[in-house]
């Protein structure tokens, strides 16, 4: 399923003001372990529909960087109620993502 | 099912040794713990593969995943995690088992970390080790690149174009890596060089804050980087395999130029191989002299 790639003035919104556990998927255009778990991330996206899954442009959106504190992509965290619940850094499977993200 | 080739490992030696076994009509399945591609697909730019030159390392690795996939190779993204030898040697994942006739392990390396208390907990926090992939988080930031290799000098002369000032910590008091590349790094005026030094702490709240270094008196001096890109070489992944492979003292399967193993039917591409020379063009060549060495092996069954 596709992901909806979202800008920092649709993060309050999209992410935090959230109802269910949002996955964020902070990826670039030049990092190429991103692009190779794309298609990993669609796949949670497709599978799993208690869980919203967006993805910011970190060229785009130092702000969200800055205030995340995102210093390695790709880089998923999971927002619950608005906070952070879980971090995976690097490329990994999609169970070691279940894992890392408590979901 | 029973495949005819498992090939544990989706970089360029693991998919070229699918593309060899599926174009001999053999049945392949690749299981890969992360994602295709393997080390390459950090490379922005390839120029020592022949035909074309430039291209990226994601773009090298998605066209040989496609063209395998076309060839009618199955992946399955699952961590192998042991082979367990016989007539069928069966390799076991955290969600399965699967057979196969013959076993090629083209699993690569990874990262060898520091050792440093809290090391792990702080990548992506400050903690690195991949310049290239990471290094534009710390524009106008103080970082450490540690290691004497070529890695390490490369990752230093990187940052320097990107970062305030960059530390090089190395152990000894000379470099390992090439002398022309160390020179420049000396010109530089924000590389500051520490020689027969190593870094002894990590001081971070959420993200890293400071580092101990510790030179070879004990003499320790505290540095503020928000950045610690780690160099100091990488780590063979073949310790799940070590009942069937032999290796050598640094961990590399030991094999000959034929990719085999001590096991019939086990052999092993790749840059987790015991060689002189590690590089795409001797991992694709890797995958395709273990293929042919399984399709003999099968063919003696």
């Amino acid at each position: 399923m596709a992901v909806k790639e979202i800008t920092g003035a649709e993060f309050e919104e999209e992410v935090i003001k959230s109802d269910v556990p949002v996955i964020v998927d902070f990826k670039a255009e030049w990092c190429g372990p991103c692009k190779v778990l794309k298609s990993t991330v669609e796949e949670i996206a497709g599978e799993r529909a208690d869980v919203k899954v967006v993805s910011v442009d970190i060229d785009e959106e130092e702000d969200l960087v800055d205030e995340y504190e995102v210093f390695s992509i790709p880089c998923l965290v999971a927002f619950k109620g608005g906070s952070e619940v879980g971090r995976s850094i690097g490329l990994a499977s999609k169970s070691e993502i279940y894992g890392a993200l408590g979901l | 099912m029973i495949y005819d080739v498992l090939i544990i490992g989706a970089g360029p030696a693991g998919m070229t040794a699918a593309i060899y076994a599926r174009r001999a009509g053999k049945s392949v399945l690749v299981l890969e713990a992360k994602g295709y591609g393997g080390q390459i697909i950090k490379t922005p730019d390839i120029e020592n593969y022949p035909v074309e030159p430039g291209i990226s390392g994601y773009d090298f690795a998605t066209r040989l995943y496609e063209q395998t996939k076309a060839l009618g190779a199955e992946f399955v993204f699952e961590r192998a995690e042991g082979i367990v030898d016989g007539n069928v040697k069966k390799v076991k994942t955290p969600e399965g088992e699967y057979g196969a006739k013959s076993v090629i392990i083209a699993t690569g390396s990874e990262s060898r970390p520091l050792g440093v208390e809290g090391e792990t907990a702080l990548i992506g926090r400050g903690v690195s080790y991949c310049a290239t992939c990471d290094g534009n988080f710390f524009r106008n930031k103080a970082v450490a690149v540690v290691g004497g290799g070529n890695t390490a000098l490369e990752d230093a002369l990187y940052m320097a174009d990107i970062a305030e000032t960059v530390y090089l910590i190395h152990r000894r008091d000379s470099f390992r890596g090439e002398e022309a590349t160390a020179e420049l790094l000396r010109r530089r005026e924000n590389v500051k060089i520490l020689y027969n030094s190593t870094v002894t702490e990590l001081i971070a709240d959420r993200r890293l804050r400071q580092i101990v270094v510790t030179d070879k008196e004990g003499v320790k001096t505290t540095l503020d980087v928000r950045g610690l890109f780690v160099a100091v070489g990488r780590i063979p992944e073949n310790r799940a395999f070590e009942n069937v492979i032999e290796l050598d003292g640094a961990g590399w399967a030991s094999s000959g130029e034929n990719c085999r193993t001590k096991t019939p039917g086990v052999f092993v591409a790749g840059d987790n191989r015991s060689k002189d020379v590690r590089q795409l063009v001797t991992a694709t060549a890797d995958g395709a002299v273990a293929a042919t060495e399984a399709l003999k092996y099968i063919a003696s069954l």
